[in-house]
């Protein structure tokens, strides 16, 4: 299990291969599904050019909520192992700015705590965004509802 | 006692600084905490209120040394 806050540009592709790479020497024949959700910055939010964004965290408290969301994906369903990085600090539209991976036997689970983290991390894990737009800045208000 | 205060993201814009430390008397609340701060100033609505890197309710009692942090609705992810 992995979990970090990163304050600089990532690939989660290349972050992906790597874990995995380490998970296939430690889990060798035992996941047969991997679910992975990526969430990148667009350059458009609420009819507003968005050119730039800053992602605040409250040290600490950011880190112990994402901690037990895991923790609590681990108690729901056969898991086999999880990786959850975020950013903060100052990202760019293309950004990538979170990634989710969950490993287990099958695919319900899997795609089962994979949306369960992404969901639990939106409204739950301290983190918050300043958008810069073509003329001064403004704090992303409210995250969108869960869709069904 | 001595209490610890964080706020966050628009509150803190709003508040003008990032904390506060509050000397209060045993039996205070989370809630008590921002009205002895704040007697001025409800708490906004959506407020969201922890108490050692934990979300706390409202109603949650503070002790000696405890960090209660006060910010708005997250929009992580």
């Amino acid at each position: 299990m992995r979990i970090e806050l990163r304050d600089q540009p990532f690939s989660p592709l290349a972050e992906l291969a790597e874990y995995q790479a380490e998970l296939e020497q430690r889990l060798s024949g035992q996941y047969g599904a991997t679910a992975i959700f990526i969430g990148t910055m667009r350059d458009i939010n609420e009819g507003a050019a968005v050119r730039g964004m800053t992602l605040e965290h409250y040290p600490g408290m950011t880190e112990r909520q994402l901690q037990r969301m895991v923790e609590a994906a681990f108690q729901e369903w056969p898991l086999l192992d999880a990786l959850v990085l975020h950013r903060v600090g100052a990202l760019q539209p293309n950004d990538p700015i979170v990634l989710i991976a969950v490993w287990s036997a099958h695919r319900a689970e899997a795609f089962a705590a994979c949306r369960f983290l992404i969901e639990e991390l939106k409204s739950k894990a301290p983190l918050w965004k300043r958008e810069t737009l073509t003329s001064g800045s403004r704090w992303v208000e409210h995250n969108t509802a869960a869709p069904d | 006692m001595a209490i610890h205060v964080k706020y966050f993201a628009s509150l803190r814009d709003r508040l003008g600084r990032a904390g506060d430390e509050l000397e209060a008397s045993a039996g205070l609340t989370v809630a008590g905490v921002w009205a002895a701060l704040h007697p001025d100033a409800p708490l906004p609505p959506n407020t969201l209120t922890a108490v050692n890197l934990d979300y706390a309710e409202l109603t949650q009692a503070v002790r000696e040394g405890d960090e209660v942090a006060f910010f708005p609705p997250v929009t992580g992810g």
